[in-house]
């Protein structure tokens, strides 16, 4: 193993500094005491204050949350099936139909996913609001579900469920009792993507939202249009650290069980 | 059971991903009307058979011809492809030595320094964006820097620039370029390397005859993951661009929104999907093509 060269060294540093500075910035001048967000003024908290009292974040952030809740669940499900089929169906007509079906919504651009399932809706005369958010959420982000799962299963070895069905499982029970529990990791972070992926979006909530729902990104957007205000840098924290303590307790999650799986198969070789 | 399990899936895209595409298809032939849906003509299922004769003998291909015509739509398509190519080359720049940095660092700091790279990607895409608003602009925290160290003696104007739309993309983009390289340069064996430095390769040389070949399908995935969503993106050139920044899901958007041109939105959309298959499909080929070496 070689040392760190200094260029690797700099290039990292000025990697971060990049990737992290405007967010430090931004959490920075949050705390900004003046109204003139680009000048300090002393230490304040006073904008947290008024985004905690603004009635229209907070009922957007109940509808940006109750859209990602059930847009995750549904898409979880939908994913993990999709990516049972695609790994362990084997061959049935359609199915490259499918695969492209699954690829082919993460690398569409958002205008042009919004724009169709709005016209879709409009065409069916479906009324919009939340309920239609929850479908569009749903279906790209069951894609990133089963991508995830996708790459779990593949790696798994696939005589686990053989052994459970010989040994006289149904295999809605060799699912439930060895498939699940190996896959469920993946099923989590696949969850967590599309929790976050919801959470984010701002195009296709746009279009496929009626007057009845606004989402926080789109609160956000409207106000954000008008230049820098200190309410939402204090709102983009807020916004910021919960998603950070998420992620990092969702890795740690992650790690610990990672452990302990390495820990019982080093037990059972022992045995073995 | 086995049947139940491929069809709601495959049912679920079908309904939410195909026949929202045909409606788009549909649309895109229809013409503009004063009514509610803005385009004529409605299918009218009453009518039955003649109804829809009459329907078909309506389409065309007028929002096409139109979208060839006005200067706006293929200049906007032109600009959308200039500035997504030079952006994924400046997120390859930016990206190539942060991802050579983590594959090189200590085995116990590389998880850790992924991490760090994944974690914007989970914070939300407009708060990461509307961060250089400040930064960027006249009075903006780069400019007060720049003036108080004296490096210029005016406030540079970059917010409502191309400029601005470049730094948003790689500072956005920047992880979707960083994995695959990464993914591609841990791999990679270190001791190829230190043969081509054995048989006398300059350490510049080797890296240049050694490492870049050897992490070309990183490169090209990332690039990949750069370039295509870019070509469609509307939020950072409406935040960080100006009047001037001409981009294609901007005028999507506008046409939707602002001039309520159903119709013509729809073509603009056909043609960026026509013009979004051909890199599509070669990120699929680069795809498999590694799936395969893997094996």
């Amino acid at each position: 193993m070689r040392r760190m060269t200094w260029f690797n060294v700099t290039s990292l540093t000025l990697g971060f500094a990049f990737l992290y500075l405007p967010m430090l910035i931004l959490i920075i001048f949050s705390f900004n005491e003046s109204k003139l967000v680009t000048v300090w003024a002393g230490f304040s908290t006073k904008w947290y204050g008024e985004v905690l009292r603004n009635t229209a974040f907070l009922d957007a952030a109940w509808v940006t949350i109750k859209v990602a809740f059930l847009s995750s669940c549904l898409a979880t499900i939908l994913g993990t099936m999709a990516a049972i089929v695609m790994v362990r169906a084997g061959r049935f007509r359609g199915r490259t139909v499918l695969s492209g079906m699954i690829y082919a919504p993460m690398v569409m651009p958002e205008v042009i996913t919004g724009l169709s399932l709005l016209l879709l809706f409009i065409s069916l005369g479906m009324d919009r609001g939340v309920f239609t958010i929850v479908l569009a959420h749903t279906t790209f982000a069951m894609c990133y579900v089963s991508v995830v799962v996708s790459s779990r299963l593949v790696s798994f070895d696939q005589s686990l469920e053989e052994a459970a069905l010989d040994l006289g499982c149904s295999p809605v029970q060799a699912f439930r009792l060895v498939t699940l529990p190996i896959i469920a990791p993946a099923v989590i972070s696949g969850w967590l993507l599309a929790f976050t992926l919801s959470l984010d979006d701002l195009v296709i909530a746009s279009f496929t939202s009626g007057p009845s729902a606004t989402t926080l990104p789109m609160k956000i957007w409207s106000s954000v249009r008008l230049g820098v205000s200190p309410e939402i840098n204090a709102l983009s924290t807020i916004m910021i650290l919960v998603v950070a303590i998420g992620v990092i307790t969702a890795s740690l999650i992650n790690k610990r069980n990672v452990v302990r799986q390495r820990r019982e198969e080093a037990a059972a070789e022992k045995l073995a | 059971m086995r049947r139940l399990l491929i069809a709601v899936p495959f049912l679920w895209l079908l309904a939410l991903f195909i026949v929202p595409f045909a409606i788009v298809f549909k649309i895109s032939l229809s013409d503009l009307a004063v009514a509610i849906p803005p385009y004529t003509p409605t299918l009218d299922f009453a009518e039955g058979w003649a109804g829809l004769k009459a329907f078909y003998a309506e389409l065309d291909f007028e929002n096409y011809i139109w979208l060839t015509e006005d200067d706006l739509y293929w200049k906007a398509y032109l600009s959308s492809f200039k500035i997504a190519v030079i952006s994924t080359l400046l997120t390859l720049l930016v990206g190539y030595p942060i991802a050579y940095g983590i594959a090189r660092a200590p085995q116990e700091w590389r998880a850790m320094l992924f991490m760090l790279v994944i974690l914007p990607f989970w914070t939300s895409f407009l708060i990461r964006v509307y961060a250089w608003m400040g930064i960027l602009s006249q009075e903006g925290y780069l400019n007060q820097v720049l003036l108080w160290i004296g490096v210029i003696n005016e406030p540079l104007i970059i917010l409502n620039t191309n400029i601005a739309v470049y730094i948003g993309i790689v500072y956005t983009y920047l992880p979707f370029m960083i994995l695959p390289i990464y993914a591609a340069l841990e791999k990679l064996d270190i001791s190829l390397l230190e043969a081509a430095e054995d048989l006398g390769c300059s350490r510049f040389s080797a890296f240049w005859l050694v490492t870049i070949p050897l992490s070309k399908q990183g490169i090209i995935a990332g690039s990949f993951l750069v370039f295509i969503p870019t070509i469609g993106e509307f939020v950072i050139p409406s935040l960080l661009g100006g009047s001037r920044t001409l981009m294609i899901g901007k005028v999507l958007w506008e046409e939707f929104f602002s001039n309520r041109d159903w119709p013509v939105a729809s073509a603009v959309a056909v043609v960026l999907l026509l013009i979004l298959i051909i890199p599509i499909v070669l990120f699929q080929r680069n795809e498999q093509k590694q799936r395969e070496a893997d094996k």
